[in-house]
């Protein structure tokens, strides 16, 4: 499975990404400009992490408009699968494959931790890996990480179960205690309605080798090989 | 072709949570201000543009904020448009 990174001024975690798909799966792994248009070549576009354009105006705002995001769209729109990651899910909310938006954080702080989710969905090709109910640890890393969606978008990604990851606590419970930056829901991580199109603000390629601390990202990324090579 | 300047207002919808602005709410209460009431911060952009007509014009910025300067899924706008004297 080919595997294309975005590489945009001002991503910083492209190349963990990278080191993900290329050094511990052993996957092909372009990494693509964001002024290159042709993503013909991949099968899994992944929109990294950082600060894109410097998150001028707003976070994700301009990085929707270069080509390769044009392309990115294309992509997930053939029923392919799209995976942004914090900055990533930002601009996905932006360019509209996925709903709602992130603002700034309840707190006003930026937050780097190590926080517990819950996996609300299991059959997912980006979750097939993890069991239901299950309770992981990715870090965060995030100033605008707050989810939010108006009340009839939100009453429809619960009715189609596009909430994938929720802040929790480490017993799996969902509430205002374990809800770190004031996000909707506790809602860290989204798809869309065909599920091929996963944002989260989670870093899973933060948590895939183990002299990190935590390999609770890997999963994330193993099942989605597996899934697209049984496919 | 006609000039023209505008400016833009770009303010967070009253649903969406601004903890910019009950931060400076509590600064100003700290200098003794304990009589604000609850703070909203937006943006303010200036721009200038050619168009065959002020309703070109308007209907060019209606566009470049929805689809850049505004997200309309937490932000509202609104705009002034000035004729500027051609040269």
């Amino acid at each position: 499975m080919k595997f294309a990174v975005i590489v945009f001024p001002g991503a910083n975690c492209d190349r963990d990404v990278a080191y993900v798909t290329r050094d511990i799966l052993g996957q092909p792994t372009r990494m693509v400009w964001h002024e290159d248009s042709d993503l013909s070549d991949v099968d899994i576009v992944v929109v990294p992490g950082g600060f894109s354009y410097g998150d001028y105006l707003r976070c994700g705002a301009i990085a929707r408009f270069s080509p390769t995001m044009q392309a990115t769209v294309e992509h997930a729109k053939a029923g392919k699968p799209v995976l942004g990651i914090c900055n990533g899910f930002q601009i996905l909310t932006e360019v509209g494959l996925l709903p709602g938006a992130l603002v700034r954080n309840r707190d006003m702080r930026f937050i780097c931790d190590r926080v517990p989710l819950k996996v609300e969905r299991t059959d997912l090709l980006w979750t097939a890996g993890y069991t239901a109910g299950q309770v992981i640890t990715l870090p965060i890393a995030h100033g605008e990480g707050c989810y939010y969606a108006d009340e009839a978008t939100l009453a429809e990604l619960e009715a189609n179960k596009q909430i994938v990851f929720r802040y929790s606590g480490v017993d799996g419970s969902v509430d205002e205690k374990s809800n770190h930056n004031g996000s909707l829901g506790n809602i860290a991580g989204i798809c869309n309605r065909a599920g091929n199109v996963l944002g989260l603000m989670p870093h899973p390629e933060r948590a895939a080798d183990a002299v990190l601390g935590g390999v609770d990202g890997l999963p994330l990324f193993e099942s989605l090989v597996r899934s697209l090579v049984a496919a | 072709m006609p000039h023209y300047s505008a400016r833009i207002y770009v303010t967070l919808r009253p649903s969406v949570l601004d903890p910019a602005g009950t931060a400076v709410q509590s600064g100003l209460a700290h200098m003794g201000y304990t009589n604000v009431g609850p703070i909203r911060i937006g943006k303010y952009i200036e721009l200038t543009l050619e168009a065959d007509s002020e309703a070109a014009a308007s209907q060019q910025l209606d566009r470049m904020c929805d689809q850049l300067l505004a997200n309309p899924v937490i932000e509202n706008y609104r705009f002034e448009l000035q004729t500027l004297a051609t040269a």
